[in-house]
């Protein structure tokens, strides 16, 4: 983000569901804010909560609406519902998959190689929160357009919580702390004449 | 580019397309399902963007579906096919879906059929039909190999043929297929052929 370090990436909808931002800021913002109103008519006509499929679908079908009109939205919706975990990819084109894991903007690449290497579907909450840390630390490492803060949010049948917030440039010197060089042979200071 | 491809046997149609959702130069799925079943004898399979593809197709198999609710009886492949023909044609000239389609039906009076429809609308009833890089190897693969009333282990070995043509000749292959057959016992998933697994996960 070049003209913030801090802006908030990850979109509270509702309690038990949680959608990331990559792509326009203000289009991220206002479509989830957007679905997260949707959500909460839902629930209100249907008195049960949305499913993470319906959710996801609901965004999709509107931002396919809007294709062409240069909409620039690439999310995930990652959410518990009755069927339990559920995490959706949906962009701007009308693209929407369901999967078990993913990674969306400039910095993708770098973070899937991290993410891919590292993954098992039966890891623990916190292998898995120090992965995901990881793939997103090394992916602000190597792409000039991704950096500032490492969010983590762990979502459970009761929700969604924020496991940690840490700047990348203090992960970085966690994960490689600086080492006291070698030094082979100290130059003699010269005397003062 | 997405590959699909399909054929008609003695009393089968099989339709065969490959697997990865990809964005650039990158792929977020390798078993995505691109063969969409509309009912109980009909398949369409379909390659072409992402966001058009899926909400095309489900658009068409919800007005099959509608159709069958409100006359009480299935429409017949020829009438499906010309109605996807009919909604692509509509939409060309204004907001086009960029969506090929491989339509393959059991018909109990006429047995199976294969339609191919381009993104352009043109429509074409054929044996053989390719679309996508890998057309280039299924094409002569198919004009080659094909006969009338192959059986079903004739077709699949040609269709396996095929899969490894593609996958060894083209620069970016897509690693995994999902085969699909119709015939009078209805359309359903014949069999996957993944040389990428994705991680085991019930349900996905």
């Amino acid at each position: 983000m070049s003209a913030s370090q801090s802006v908030k990436k990850i979109i509270e909808i509702n309690p038990y569901m949680l959608g990331t931002m990559a792509g326009g800021a203000a289009d991220c913002q206002f479509w989830h804010r957007n679905l997260g109103v949707k959500c909460r008519l839902h629930e209100l006509a249907n008195k049960r909560r949305i499913s993470v499929t319906g959710a996801s679908k609901l965004l999709a079908n509107i931002l396919y609406s809007y294709r062409g009109m240069g909409l620039s939205v690439g999310t995930m919706i990652a959410g518990w519902d009755e069927k339990g975990p559920g995490l959706y990819y949906v962009d701007s084109e009308g693209g929407r998959l369901k999967g078990t894991r993913f990674s969306v903007g400039s910095g993708s690449p770098y973070a899937y190689g991290v993410l891919d290497s590292g993954y098992r579907y039966d890891m623990s909450v916190e292998e898995a929160a120090e992965l995901a840390r990881r793939a997103i630390y090394h992916a602000t490492f190597r792409d000039g357009a991704s950096g500032g803060v490492a969010s983590v949010y762990h979502v459970g049948p009761n929700g969604w919580t924020k496991l940690s917030g840490d700047d990348v440039g203090e992960l970085h010197y966690k994960y490689y702390p600086v080492e006291a060089e070698v030094v082979e042979q100290e130059m003699a200071e010269l005397p003062v004449t | 580019m997405e590959s699909v491809f399909g054929l008609v046997g003695k009393d089968f149609a099989i339709v065969a397309a490959d697997s990865s959702a990809v964005h650039s130069i990158l792929v977020h799925k390798t078993n995505e399902d691109k063969i969409m079943i509309l009912d109980s004898h009909k398949l369409m399979g379909a390659s072409g963007e992402t966001g058009d593809r899926a909400q095309f197709t489900e658009y068409i198999q919800k007005n099959v579906a509608l159709y069958q609710f409100r006359n009480g009886i299935p429409l017949t492949t020829a009438a499906a096919a010309n109605f996807t023909r009919g909604e692509l044609a509509t939409a060309l000239r204004k907001n086009p879906y960029m969506v090929n389609i491989i339509m393959a039906g059991y018909d109990k009076d006429i047995g199976p059929s294969i339609y191919f429809i381009d993104y352009i609308a043109s429509l074409h009833k054929l044996d053989k039909a390719a679309f996508g890089y890998g057309s280039y190897f299924a094409l002569s693969m198919m004009d080659r190999h094909y006969r009338k009333d192959m059986i079903v282990e004739e077709a699949i070995d040609l269709v396996d043929k095929i899969i490894m043509e593609i996958r060894s000749r083209l620069v970016v292959a897509p690693p995994n297929f999902v085969i699909k057959i119709v015939d009078k016992d209805g359309a359903r998933e014949y069999a996957w052929r993944e040389s990428i697994k994705d991680a085991p996960v019930p349900g996905v």
